[in-house]
Order: structure tokens, then sequence, then C-alpha cells
């Protein structure tokens, strides 16, 4: 089948059936940079918008901490599960080349050859439109058909930020050291996750230490109720254990998240934050206030639920470039 | 044995010459029955040891008719699955007059195992066996390839095949801590040195802490009647002394014997500080070599002849460092499988050397050498830095898991291919002095290399299922039984696996029962920390044509670099992956070992424009058409496919026809010029977009 021979909306209709080779090249197009392609991706998104049923979940934390391997033993537990995984790894190691070695998929083990497991690498390359929004619109594509999708990043301090804004939870994958809550302090990190997970507890002794330091950090830096503290779970990617209590956490933030109704309000703020933030991208803050500033975003998000982020970032910054280009006329 | 002082300038030997090394010719293939030919012709012409190839299932584990083995059975070795087969390979060879190096390193316990039985069927006893298993685990994770279980696992096999021989087997040589193969993956003679007796650090650490080995009783159950304990000094010292070498040496010969002078003084050093042992005889290194097969050329290959006889030179010449066994391989090294023919030029290198030169009338000639010395103590005091590096990480096993090792190999495998492209490093016949008339030795229309009848598979296959059918099934799944019971408990792994072995237990089951209990693993590929090399003029163009093409593409140009099958030759691909990265492509690739579904999958997830496949073993007739033919399957016909490896050219034109863009053998030494042929491919492909 190729990829011209198909419109966007039978591209879509296939995501959503989980066609696996749809899926892929609704990632390809999503991330296809060529203006006459992205009318199109526009449409994928659309058509997709709201209907994703996947649940996202972000993975992050120091290089080496064991992201992949635990998406690995992840995949393999939900599997069990009887649940679809779909995985959206970001890779920092691009080079001045724009060359990038993407090495997560190797972590990978027997759960590559699952037919219900998907995996896609993306490199975090400088590209128009920025990687936050590749992502943003891959994790749509995955979502729409796969029931749990994660998202490894990189990532100490700022980028965790732009994955909370695509993702309903996120966790943080602590490496076991001693003396890292300094770290992960000044970092900011303990703001951000739903979820820690100190992995590598098959080295003996430090795990528990540093999960005993990230609990007593959340003890000290967030203030909410300590019932709504996000528990430290620790255990070892490498061999399995500790696996399924960090499924049935992720099962218990998704189940707390909807009775709250914490759900539909974070994607909510996900989505403007991506859109603000891509028209911050591309505009600047002059930009953005020239539109109306943050109210009138909101009050154009609102009148337009149906559309995607993407759509709307295309609306907004098509309105943009005509205003600007009326007032620079001679 | 000092020169007979003599005044007059004549030719007559100035001493009896000294008893030679051991000849060997590493070799195998297609079945126990041509092997045993093979063997026994090969002695009949002076070789006096016998070096064993087995075929890359048996290597890895699976039985001839695993879906994995597929196209490999028979190929580059013997296939040995059963007490049946060993016996053949060995019938009318005596095994306790026999010396026999076997390569064989993640099944190492089980063919060793397969040995003993024979031996034992054969009348005679375990005890005098002589030879090898090469039983090294951690260069399989850095080069070679042939790994199966995760490095504790195999670090504890390996303990347990050296205290299961040093008690029961004495003359046994239990493990060969090869530096060979890091050479042949791009190591300098330093990193040689270091990684090497690191690695060897690592199995004596792991020895000496679980000295308790020996209380575990099956030892004594199995005939050790020495009293439990530690590991005692006298036993370390042993166990020091039963460690064997085997190295490489390269076309710099004269620095390659200063690098065997710096390994001999270096493993004394680390016996008296590290381990305190101070028996001579126990503290003095002994090796074997195999010369340097990677620096071997397929175009004008009979020079290859010339570099042999160098290299052999500069593990020989000095007495002092001389190898104890020496393997040379074939002029047609690049070229695919040597035939009987090539190996006897081979061997006849090594009587020449050994029986026509005066080599062996002298004693060391470079005793009080100021040249050599020097060399000598600049590798010895680099290779101590690099070591302690490596201890201060955590060791071998450490700088296995983080990568470290291997991507220095790697790192400086890219140097020495970048010097190659450059003309920096003089290649005669490949980046100079080409002009060439044609080869005698290679003529169109004519094979210059062993053909692998392409029915041994199917008939080795049928063989193993008489086997499976006529042996005992109760007892098989008692002997199975008991293994994984031993394993579990924490026995040696020896006497339940001979008895496994007697029982009629097969290669695949044995390993089957290790897979179930230790699990599998894979090592690092080492590619994606390398650092990247400074561009050429080449380079930088291909850079910005990689840019523009994936402007047009729409997204930035992304290849999969793939190795399908049991093939663990990882040098090509890797060097293919960095390559592409640096040309500015997005590269994935996930290691050796990949099965062809597995790969095809891959490609669409990742959405590739392009698909590479690496195939060194012979088996890309089966492997690169099954991709091929799958990828059309899953939609996916328009990616294009180029193929690298070992291909000779008619195969070449056959997977052109099959498909395949392009295929590209060792000749094609320009990368940046590859490169720009996958530009063009993909290019091609996607006209209309
Ligand atoms: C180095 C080497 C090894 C090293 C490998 C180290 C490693 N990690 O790669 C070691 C010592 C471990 C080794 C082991 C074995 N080897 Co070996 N090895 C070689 C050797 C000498 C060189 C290969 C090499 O690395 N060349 C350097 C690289 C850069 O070149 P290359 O891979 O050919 O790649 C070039 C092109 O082919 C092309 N290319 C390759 N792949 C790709 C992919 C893409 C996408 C593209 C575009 C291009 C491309 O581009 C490259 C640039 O020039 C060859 C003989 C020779 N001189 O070629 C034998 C050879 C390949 N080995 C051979 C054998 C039999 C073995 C063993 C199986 C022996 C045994 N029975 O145990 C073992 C087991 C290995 C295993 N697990 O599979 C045979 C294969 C026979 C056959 N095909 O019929 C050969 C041909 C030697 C021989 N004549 O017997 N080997
Ligand atoms: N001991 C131990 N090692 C682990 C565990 N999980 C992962 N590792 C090892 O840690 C190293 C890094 O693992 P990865 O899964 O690649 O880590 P990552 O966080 O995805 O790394 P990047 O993608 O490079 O940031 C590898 O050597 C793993 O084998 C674990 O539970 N225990
Ligand atoms: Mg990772």
């Amino acid at each position: 089948m190729s990829e011209g021979a198909e419109s966007p909306s039978e591209l879509a209709a296939r995501v959503k059936a989980g066609d696996r080779g749809a899926v892929a090249r609704a990632l390809n197009l999503v991330d296809d940079r060529r203006s006459a392609r992205r009318a199109d991706a526009l449409v994928l998104l659309d058509a997709l918008e709201g209907q994703g049923r996947g649940r996202r979940i972000g993975l992050t934390g120091a290089p080496g901490a064991g992201k992949s391997t635990l998406l690995d033993a992840l995949a393999t537990g939900l599997r069990a599960r009887g649940r679809t995984v779909g995985i959206l790894a970001v890779d920092p190691s691009s080079r001045k080349s724009g060359g990038a070695l993407l090495g997560d998929r190797f972590r990978m083990g027997a759960s590559a050859r699952d037919a219900g497991v998907f995996f896609r690498s993306l490199a975090a390359r400088d590209q128009l439109g920025g990687l936050a929004e590749v992502a943003g619109a891959s994790v749509e594509v995955l979502a729409a058909a796969f029931d749990v999708v994660f998202v490894e990043t990189v990532g100490v301090g700022q980028s965790e930020a732009s994955v909370a804004d695509f993702v309903d939870t996120l966790v943080f994958v602590a490496q076991p050291a001693a003396g890292d809550l300094l770290q992960f302090m000044k970092a900011g990190i303990l703001e951000w996750p739903d979820v820690f997970f100190v992995n590598k507890s098959d080295l003996e002794g430090l795990a528990t230490r540093t999960a005993t330091e990230l609990r007593a950090g959340l003890d000290l830096g967030r203030g909410e109720d300590p019932a709504d503290r996000p528990p430290v779970l620790s255990g070892s990617a490498r061999d399995g254990v500790g696996i399924d209590a960090l499924i049935d956490a992720l099962d218990a933030h998704h189940a707390k998240q909807d009775r709250t109704g914490e759900f539909r309000r974070r994607r909510e703020a996900g989505r403007l934050a991506r859109i603000e933030s891509a028209l911050v991208r591309r505009y600047g803050r002059f930009g953005l206030a020239r539109l109306g500033g943050r109210p009138a975003l909101e009050a154009f998000v609102a009148a337009h639920p149906a559309r995607s982020a993407e759509g709307v970032i295309d609306a907004l910054g098509a309105r943009f470039e005509a205003g600007f280009a009326a007032k620079s006329e001679p | 044995m000092s020169p007979r002082p003599d005044s007059r300038a004549d030719s007559r030997p100035v001493s009896r010459p000294e008893k030679p090394w051991l000849f060997r010719t590493y070799s195998g293939h297609s079945s126990a029955r041509a092997s045993n030919a093979l063997y026994r012709s090969n002695l009949a012409k002076g070789q006096t040891g016998l070096s064993v190839a087995f075929d890359l299932p048996t290597q890895t584990g699976y039985d001839s008719d695993h879906p994995l083995a597929r196209g490999e059975v028979g190929k580059v070795g013997v296939p040995i699955c059963h007490i049946d087969d060993m016996q053949t390979l060995f019938d009318a060879i005596p095994l306790e007059q026999m010396n026999t190096s076997m390569t064989i390193n993640a099944t190492a316990a089980w063919l060793l195992a397969l040995y003993v039985a024979t031996a034992e069927r054969q009348g005679g006893s375990a005890r005098k066996l002589r030879g090898t298993t090469q039983n090294d685990i951690i260069k399989e994770y850095l080069s070679r390839g042939t790994f199966g279980f995760p490095p504790e696992a195999s670090m504890r096999l390996t303990s347990e095949i050296v205290s299961y021989t040093v008690a029961n087997v004495p003359d046994w040589n239990p493990i060969n801590v090869c530096s060979y193969h890091l050479q042949e993956a791009g190591a300098t003679p330093v990193q040689e040195i270091a990684f090497s007796m690191a690695n060897a650090i690592s199995l004596l650490d792991s020895l000496r802490a679980s000295g308790d080995l020996r209380a575990s009783g099956d030892l004594r159950a199995s005939g050790d009647l020495r009293a439990s304990g530690d590991l005692r000094d006298a036993d370390l010292a042993k166990v020091f002394g039963r460690i064997s070498f085997f190295l490489n040496a390269g076309i710099r010969f004269v620095e390659e014997m200063c690098k065997c002078r710096a390994m001999t003084a270096l493993w004394e050093e680390i016996g008296r500080t590290r381990y305190g042992i101070t028996d001579e005889k126990m503290l003095r290194l002994r090796y074997g070599v195999q010369v340097n097969s990677l620096g071997l050329t397929e175009a004008q290959p009979e020079n290859n002849i010339v570099r042999i006889a160098l290299e052999a030179l500069g593990v020989t010449l000095s007495q002092r460092a001389r190898a104890r066994s020496l393997q040379l391989p074939a002029w047609n090294e690049a070229l695919g499988l040597p035939r009987p023919w090539d190996q006897q030029l081979s061997l006849r290198t090594q009587q020449i050397l050994a029986y026509e030169t005066d080599l062996l009338e002298y004693d060391d000639l470079f005793d009080g050498s100021h040249v050599v010395e020097r060399r000598t103590r600049e590798l010895m005091d680099a290779a101590r830095a690099e070591l302690e590096n490596v201890l201060a990480m955590g060791g071998a096993v450490a700088a296995v898991e983080n990568a470290y090792m291997k991507q220095k190999l790697v790192e400086s495998h890219t140097a020495r291919i970048r010097a190659i492209e450059s003309g920096a490093l003089t290649v005669v016949g490949v980046n100079a002095y080409r002009e060439t008339v044609e080869s005698p030795l290679v003529q169109a229309g004519t094979s210059s290399i062993l053909k692998v009848d392409e029915s041994a598979e199917r008939a080795q296959i049928e063989s193993l299922r008489a086997f499976r059918s006529r042996r005992n099934a109760a007892e098989v799944a008692t002997a199975i039984r008991q293994l994984e019971d031993a394993i579990r408990a924490g026995q040696n792994i020896m006497p339940p696996s001979i008895a496994a072995a007697k029982a009629g237990v097969t290669t695949g089951e044995w390993t089957e029962v290790l897979r179930r209990v230790f699990g599998e693993y894979r090592a690092p590929t080492g590619v994606a920390a390398s650092s990247a090399a400074a561009a050429s003029p080449a380079d930088s163009q291909v850079r910005e044509r990689v840019d523009a093409l994936s402007q047009r593409l729409g997204r930035r140009l992304k290849i999969l670099v793939g190795k399908p099958g049991l093939d663990g030759h990882s040098n090509g691909a890797e060097q293919i992956a960095v390559k592409a990265r640096d040309a500015g492509m997005e590269v994935v690739y996930d290691g050796i070992r990949l099965t062809p579904e597995e790969i095809v999958q891959s490609a669409r997830d990742e959405g590739v424009h392009v698909v590479g496949l690496s195939i060194l073993s012979g088996s890309h007739g089966v492997l690169v058409v099954d991709v091929v033919e799958r990828m059309k399957a899953a939609g996916l016909g328009a990616i294009p496919v180029v193929v690298g490896g070992i291909i000779p050219p008619e195969d070449a034109r056959a997977l052109e026809r099959a498909g395949v863009r392009r295929v590209y053998t060792p000749k094609d030494f320009d990368l940046a010029r590859i490169m720009g042929e996958i530009v063009d491919v993909v290019a091609e492909a996607n006209r209309a977009a």
C-alpha cells in the first residue's frame, strides 16, 4: 500500500482500527515537514482528536536510569494483562551532522517481537515546529491505536515540563545513587512526576536508600496532603521486579484522575500549553500578544473543541501571518 | 640452547632446533563425517593438533532443525547436536592422544561434556585429555557474538568449567582468554592487552570469591577427592597457571612481537602482585595465536600470502614471546571459506618457518635490544593505565554492561577505517598500488572458495531426527531434570552435563535448560555513544546530499541497519551505522542476531527510508531473500534494500535479481562512497515524492 494512495481520513480509520502499518504511515505523516503534506496531517490529526482511548504515560529520568529497559518490562506486563502498547522513544543523541543513532529500541527484548507492541524512535533533532510538536502529534496517533502509550524522554529539569503537556501520567525513573536528592531538588524534579520508580533495586541497598530520600524530599517539597503525594516505588527493570506494582500504581493514578475530573482538566491544560508554546516558539511572546494573548487563545480553543492542537496552532498561525503580511504592506 | 660459537660464516645449524609450536588449522564444515575426513587428512599432512570450528547453531545452542538455524547448518563449522555427532567427528582419532582446541563459548560446558563422554566411549579417561575450550564470554559480548546468557550466569559457567577441569581434567586449558577477537573488532595493541587482562582478572576474582565451589560436593562426587574448602593459595596458583590466552598478530609485526612480550611481563606482574603467586611455572603466560584476518583483503588476494607469513613471523621470531600454537588463515580469507588446498598452503607456511628457516636454532634474538625493550615498556605502561581505568569502573563485566569497552573498540575501528579511506594507512592493492594483472587464483567463472553442500543441512536434520527417535526418552527427561535441578541448586554444571550427553540430550535441549534458568542477554552495540569522527571533504559532500534529500522527503533520511540470522560479524554493520549517522542520517541499529520478522517489524514501525542488511556468515541466500519477501508482504516493498558482507559475485547477482538494490563487499572500503550511493538509492525509490 503506497502512502499516496490513501486519503488521510482513510488512514485515520485504519489507525483507529489498530492497523500497525497505518500507524507507521501516520507517524511518518505527522513528522513530515513538507507543506503539501501538512494539510493531510491536519486532516488526520483532526480525525483522531479526542478519539484516542489510549492512556498516555511519560517516562523520564537521567540517561542510563533504565527507562528503555523498564519499557520492555512494562510492555511485557501490560501484554500479560491483555493491553496493547505503543511506545515513542525520544532519543537525544543527534549530532552536529543532524544524524542520530537511535539506541532505545535495542533494549526491547521479547516484547519487541510481540504484535501488540509498537515502537517508534524519534530523534530530538532541531526541526521546524520543534520536537514537542512532533512528539505531541505522534502520541495522538499512537493513542488512537493502542491501549497504553509510553513516551520516553531523557531529561532532568526543563524537559519534564513539556512531556507533562502531552501525557496523563508522568513517571520519573530514578537511578539509585547516594546523594541524588540534592540533584533532584535542584532540577525541580520533585514537582512534576505523578509516580516515582527507583530502578535497579538489584543493586543492593542503594535503591532503598534513594527511595527513602525521595520520599523525604517529597514531604518537604510538595505541599499537598500526604495522601496525595506521588507514590515512590522501587524495583528492577532488568529482573522484572516491582513491575506489577508499578502497573497497579499507574492504573490507580488513572482511576483517581477519572474520579476527580483531573483527567479532563489535565488534557485540556496540556493541549493549551502545547498550543501556546508552539505559537511562542514560532512567533515569540510578541506574536502571541498580537493574537490577543492567552485569553484569546483560550477562547479560540474553547470554540473549536474538535480540532487537534496542531490544527489550532496552524489556524492561529495563519491568522497571525495574514495580519502581519497585511500590516507590513507598503 | 645457546648458539655454538662458529667463526666460519657457513650455514650449518648453529644448535639443535627447539621443538616447534603446535600447528593447527581452524576447520570444520557440513557434517561430522565430512569434518572427520578433513581432520584425518590434515593430521596426515603433518598438522599436530586439531582446532574445531562449530557451526553457528551449535555455538549459540540451537539444534539443526530450529527455525533460527535455517541456512546456517554446517556452513561455517561442523554441526554437533548430540553424542553420536561428536563420536563421528572423532572417529578413528583417539582423543587421549590428541590435543584439541574447541572454539566454543556459550555452550562450552556442553561441548566439553560431549567430548569427555566421547573419550569415555572410546575407552579413554577424562584425566588424560588435552586441549582447550575457548570459554571466554566477555569477548563474545565485545566482538564475537556467540553469547547466550547474561554476564553473571556466564561468569558462573566459565568458573565452573575451570574448577571442574582443574580437578578432573588436569591438562585441559579450560579457558582461552581471547585478545584475538578484540583486534579483529578494531582494538589497538594497548586495548588488546588491557581488555583481555581485565577479562582474566574478572574471572580470577570471581573464582577467588566463589572459593566455596569446592565445597558444593559435586566435584568430590565426580572424582575430586581432595578436601573441600576455600580455593586455597595452591589452588589459586593452579587455576592461574591453567589460564591460557589467545592472541592476535597483525601486520605491524615488530610491534606485535613487543605486544606479546608486554603481555607476558604484565601477566606475571598481575600474578605476583594481585594474586600473590610465586611459582615461576604458573606465572608464565601461555598463549596460542591466530594471525590477523581483518587486514586480509579481497582485492589482490594473493598479497595475503605474504601478509600471513609476516604475521606468523611476528609471533615466532622472539623465542621469549613465541606462541605455543599457531593457526594461520588462508589467502582467500576475504572471499569466503577456505578449501583444503588453501588451508594446506597456510600449514606449509608454518612448516617452512619451523623447519626450513633457522628460527628455532636461537635463543631470544631480542634480549638486550633497547629498541624492543622500549617499545615493550611503552605498551605495558599504556596498557596498565587502561587496565586500571577498567578496573576502577568495576572490572570487565561492568565495562561490558556500560558498553565502555565495546564503544572503545568501535571508535578504534572507525579510526582505522578512516585512515584507510584517507590513505593515511597504506593497504597495498586496496588504497595503493591498485593496478593489477588478472590473478590466476581468482579467474572469472571459477570458484576459489569452499562451497558447502546445500544438502548438508537437510541431511543433518534427518540424522538428528533419527537420533531423537532412537534414544531413550525417559532417560533424556531425567537427565534434563537433573541438569536443571543441579543448576538451580548452584552445583557445578559439568557432571550433570556429562550425564546428559551420555543419555542422548541434544545441544538445543541442553541450552534450553540454561536459557530457562538464566534468561537471555543481548550485549550493547557500542555505537550509540561512539564519538563522531571529524568530517573529510567527501563526508561533508555526502552530508549536504543527505540534507537536501531529507528536505525533499519531508523527514530526515532514516536507515535501518539490520543483522539477520545467527551471524555475529558486527564490524561492518557498526561502521556503516556510525558513518550513516555522521553523514546526517537517523540510524536504527539493534545489534546482531535478529530474525527477518524482527527486522521487517522495525523497518515498518520506525518508518525508515532504506534497509541495509549485513551478513558475513554465508547465509545471505536464505536470509536476505526472506527479509525482502516479508517486506513485500507487509506492504513495504517500496522501501529499498541494500546488502553488504561476504557475498560472492554470483550470489550478488542473484540477490539483485531478488530485488536488492546494491550489494557491497570488503573491497568497497570507501564508506563515504557507499553513503552517497545509499542517497542515490533512496532518491530513486522516492522519485515521485
Ligand atoms: C573480523 C572477522 C571476524 C571477527 C568479527 C568481529 C566483529 N564483531 O565483527 C571475529 C574474529 C569475531 C570473527 C568470527 C568468526 N568468523 Co569471521 N571474519 C572476520 C573477517 C576477517 C573480517 C570481517 C570484517 O569485520 N571486516 C571489516 C568490515 C568493516 O568489513 P565488512 O563487514 O566486509 O563490511 C564492508 C562491506 O562488506 C560492506 N558492508 C558490510 N555490511 C554492510 C551493510 C550495509 C548496509 C552496507 C551498505 C554495506 C555493508 O561495507 C563495509 C565497508 O567496506 C572476515 C574475512 C574478511 N577479511 O573479510 C572473516 C569471515 C567473515 N569470518 C568467517 C567465519 C566463518 C567466522 C566464524 C563463523 C568462524 C567460526 N566457525 O566460529 C566466527 C564466528 C562469528 C559469528 N558469531 O558469527 C568467514 C565467513 C565465511 C563465509 N561467509 O562463508 C570469513 C569470510 C572468513 C573466512 N574466509 O572463513 N570473524
Ligand atoms: N542492574 C540493573 N541494571 C539495569 C536495570 N535496568 C536497566 N539497567 C541497565 O542500565 C543501563 C541503561 O539502561 P537503559 O534501559 O538503556 O536506560 P535508559 O534510561 O533508557 O538510557 P538512555 O535512553 O540512554 O537515557 C543498561 O546497561 C541496562 O542494562 C536494572 O533494573 N538493574
Ligand atoms: Mg533509553
